[in-house]
């Protein structure tokens, strides 16, 4: 006992005891003496083993650790952080219609929410088990103890430290020897250890250099640049090829964009036959003759197109006779759309502008050219367009098919009784039926 | 074992009147000590061991030059397109994830159950669980195409004014495989600070001294501070049970919530997670056995530790087995052409090859786990092991593979043709994960020291209290 309390620093004049550490053989004997040692009543002591010692917080009077309660707190905070994260993110702040699933449904976001209750509570657990340990700490008097290596070993050690209202270098020596320790001094220096005045600054020095990248990243974005942004990796947006109006030295003129071939016709560029398409000659006059054929075919298809694009305003027959009043006569003959309309301008709802009748000469002494015009583009008197273009529901062919069975509706409405063929003469038409 | 050391040598009898010790030979605590540390605090490292580390840190720089490779070029290096988009990335994914099971499962649900034989290899499977989960979490990250924009699976504020669905399962999958690292990681470091303090005290050279003794934090092996070190672990435990049973299950919702006939059933979150503790074990036999006798762990790495794994094997293989079976019988009672067309295509169509060598590695090979001479002969174990590890890729390969190129449409069939780029990530993975495992294996402490001590302090002290 005289050797042990000087054996590690001879010059006792510099150091203190801080702790007395008394070592035991076995996990046993530490728990017996642990109990002597909590009723000799000390309180800053603890005992180290190198694996937890089974019964031994109660041997010592350790009170159970809050640690169960905040890792609660943590799964629970956990929870209700997920469940407003995917709530807000995807109902409120960003919502968006996915495979037709709901912005917000318990089930779908149960995956994620149990996994951060999972994770708070883990690093709670962590976190909390070091923090209420004081870890880490590099500094303590049993330290300073060479035999005290074996604590994590196998060596069981009872540490007093001098902190302890009790605490009596000597007493406190003699009481652990008393209950079977082989007792040691740890002896440290008496003033505190300065802390070397480069690591304050390195710590200032780093903790600079770490603000460095945040503040650049909040200057580029608070700045505006001219410049396009820089690509480390060209992404789809840069790919390797030529685009529209740029430079490409292979070709003696440089152009990227080439242009077209000697001969090249551009898609459109066939409609070349200004009668077929515009109803006119090379010289801007109307055509007097249709550019398609004269056949049966062609006639049937004109009056099938005539009876869905026509006939409604203009009546199957071509409109009513010749100086018939146009006002509440629904005859078959007039379109049924020209009938309502009449009907509901005479009686001052809205205003209508009655179609031209198609057997009138007005309409069959123009040339075949200009009723191809009138079809595509419409009429329009100063402005009031009374018949829509029907370009875009007619193709050129049955335009011109459509003329074909106006020139037999004005043949038709025209003729005389002397006109029909003697074997198809009826009462109407002034035979005998 | 009613006195002194423990001193039985063979602890694979089951004779129900005695209780197996733990470990074989006579230790006491100071042996173990010994045993564990000499292997991390050796001066001359054996030659193997470099050969070995030169190999797999060659392939780990292989992996990650390919990777830069396909970082520059993209993902038209790999196999993967129309209709197989998720080829060997997402096999290899799912392959490491699923290995990252056992280690977690062996510490924490064989921790809540009191089964103190899972000291002597917990910290090990650990190990392994984190290195694989590394080697996992590298697949699915590269596999997004755009890997400069990983970052945006978090959820953050951003200049888009956007943010993750979360209805997705694949983003479920991101915080599953993350949280799960996490934890793990925690849990892993959190069992090893008090052994990491022996390494410390025990280091004489100063710089393997402040090395550990940094990764120590201090740790003095108090009783107040090992109060609060158990009540935490207790608690990872517990929280670490049901995150490595929802992992796997969330990993199976990327398939089991899409419309793929092979896919879309209901049985994937139990199947996946009985064939990931079965790779995961199978991987840690496939380690250990090597290691334990390379390493001198014998005597605390005994027999029964790994005849106890190679039970779980086999019950683990018959879960996956009736797992299969309940997949066929699934398809044809429901009614559904095309999910019935899609397990008859596994078993008889251009993969079959694929399926018949799964079902003869995971469902076949294991059997020979009801022999006892094949529960306790290593090299019997070890190559039944390595089997089960090939079986269970080729089971990942055959649900992604077989049920992709062949789904509704028959005009949008086609095949999968892995490129080397393909197989040489997964041999580079490989890399990575033999690389860290032979680092841990040198550096740091492979047994739970602390553990093992407390769970035979019984046996080394006696029951004279």
């Amino acid at each position: 006992m005289a050797d042990h309390a000087s054996h590690n620093t001879p010059d006792s004049s510099e150091t203190r005891v801080a702790a007395v550490l008394g070592r035991f053989d076995t996990a046993a004997g530490l728990k017996a003496a642990a109990e002597k040692v909590r009723d000799e009543g000390y309180r800053k002591w603890d005992s180290h083993s190198p694996f937890p010692v089974h019964g031994i917080e109660r041997a010592m009077g350790i009170r159970p650790t809050i640690l169960p309660l905040l890792v609660f707190g943590a799964g629970l905070t956990g929870a209700i952080v997920a469940m407003f994260l995917q709530w807000w993110t995807n109902a409120v702040d960003y919502p968006f219609l996915i495979s037709g699933k709901p912005f917000f449904s318990v089930p779908a976001n149960i995956p994620v929410a149990f996994e951060l209750i999972i994770l708070f509570s883990a690093l709670t657990a962590f976190g909390g088990a070091l923090i209420l340990n004081q870890l880490p700490q590099f500094h303590h008097p049993v330290f300073a103890s060479e035999a005290f290596r074996r604590a994590t070993s196998d060596g069981f050690f009872i540490s007093i430290e001098a902190g302890d209202p009790k605490f009596d270098e000597r007493k406190t020596a003699a009481f652990l020897e008393s209950i079977g320790a082989a007792v040691e001094l740890c002896r440290v220096p008496a003033a505190k250890p300065a802390i070397p005045k480069a690591i304050p600054w390195a710590i200032t020095f780093v903790a600079a250099l770490a603000l460095l990248p945040p503040l650049g990243v909040a200057w580029y974005r608070a700045s505006v640049k001219r410049e396009p942004r820089i690509h480390p990796l060209h992404d789809m947006a840069f790919q390797p090829k030529y685009k529209a109006q740029s430079e490409n030295d292979r070709f003696a003129d440089r152009r990227a964009m080439r242009p077209p071939v000697a001969g090249t016709i551009a898609q459109g560029g066939l409609m070349l036959d200004t009668a077929l398409f515009q109803g006119k000659d090379s010289e801007g006059n109307y055509v007097a003759d249709l550019p398609v054929p004269v056949e049966e075919s062609v006639m049937l298809r004109g009056r099938e197109r005539f009876n869905i694009y026509c006939a409604p305003c203009h009546g199957y027959s071509g409109g009513l006779p010749e100086g018939a009043a146009g006002d509440g006569d629904p005859r078959s003959w007039d379109g049924m759309v020209s009938i309502r309309a009449s009907q509901r301008a005479l009686t001052g709802d809205g205003t209508w502008t009655p179609p031209r009748a198609l057997h009138s000469d007005y309409v069959q002494d123009q040339p075949d050219g200009k009723l191809f015009e009138t079809i595509t583009a419409g009429v329009n008197n100063q402005g009031v367009q009374s018949m829509p273009g029907y370009a875009k529901q007619i193709s050129v062919e049955d335009r011109w098919a459509i003329i074909l069975y106006l020139r037999a509706i004005g043949r038709s409405r025209n003729a005389a009784a002397d006109d029909v063929p003697e074997t198809q003469r009826t009462a109407d038409t002034g035979g005998n039926r | 074992m009613s006195s002194g050391a423990v001193t039985a040598n063979d602890n694979t009898l089951s004779d129900p009147r005695h209780r197996a010790p733990l470990v074989a030979g006579k230790q006491d605590y100071a042996s173990i000590t010994e045993t564990v540390c000499r292997i991390a605090e050796r001066d001359k490292t054996p030659r193997a061991w470099y050969v070995a580390f030169a190999v797999s840190a060659s392939l780990t720089g292989m992996l990650f030059l390919l990777i830069g490779y396909l970082f520059i070029t993209g993902v038209g290096v790999w196999g993967n397109n129309s209709p197989v988009f998720w080829g060997w990335p997402i096999v290899n994914f799912v392959f490491w994830v699923g290995i990252g099971h056992a280690g977690t499962l062996i510490s924490a649900i064989l921790f809540l159950f009191r089964q103190q034989w899972r000291t002597s290899i917990n910290r090990f499977a650990e190990a392994m669980t984190i290195f694989a989960v590394c080697c996992a979490g590298i697949f699915p990250g590269i596999h997004i195409g755009r890997i400069w924009c990983v970052y945006w699976l978090a959820p953050y504020p951003n200049q888009m004014e956007m943010w993750p669905n979360f209805r997705s399962p694949l983003l479920w999958d991101v915080f599953a495989v993350s949280t799960y690292a996490t934890v793990s990681a925690l849990f892993w470091y959190l069992g090893m600070i008090p052994d990491l303090a022996t390494l410390r005290d025990r280091a004489t050279n100063p710089w393997r001294r402040l090395a550990y003794g940094t990764f120590a934090l201090g740790w003095r092996g108090s009783a107040r501070q090992w109060h609060r070190y158990e009540r935490a672990y207790l608690l990872l435990a517990a929280l670490a049970t049901p995150l490595v049973l929802s992992v796997h299950s969330v990993v199976s919702f990327d398939f089991a919530v899409s419309q793929v006939p092979g896919w879309h059933t209901t049985i994937f979150p139990p199947y996946f997670v009985a064939g990931a503790i079965f790779s995961g074990f199978a991987m840690v036999v496939t380690l250990m056995v090597p290691a334990r006798a390379f390493f001198g762990l014998k005597e605390l790495v005994t027999l029964r530790h790994l005849e106890n794994m190679n039970k779980i094997i086999l019950a683990t293989s018959c879960i996956v087995g009736y797992a299969y079976a309940t997949e066929f019988f699934i398809a044809w009672y429901s009614g559904s052409q095309y999910e019935l067309f899609a397990f008859l295509n596994r078993a008889l169509g251009p993969y079959k090859w694929a399926y018949w060598t799964m079902v003869f590695c995971n469902v076949v090979v294991p059997h020979l786990f009801w022999f006892k001479k094949c529960r306790t002969t290593p090299w019997i174990m070890m190559i039944v092991a390595i089997l089960v590890n090939v079986g269970m890729w080729f089971e990942r390969f055959v649900i992604i593979v077989t049920s992709l190129s062949r789904d509704f449409l028959p005009s949008s069939w086609g095949a999968f043709v892995p490129t080397p780029i393909d197989v040489a990530m997964f041999v580079g993975s490989f890399g990575l994960f033999f690389t860290l495992f032979l680092l841990f294996c040198r550096y740091l402490p492979m047994v739970a020291m602390a553990e093992v001590k407390a769970a035979v302090s019984h046996g080394i002290e006696g029951h004279g209290h």
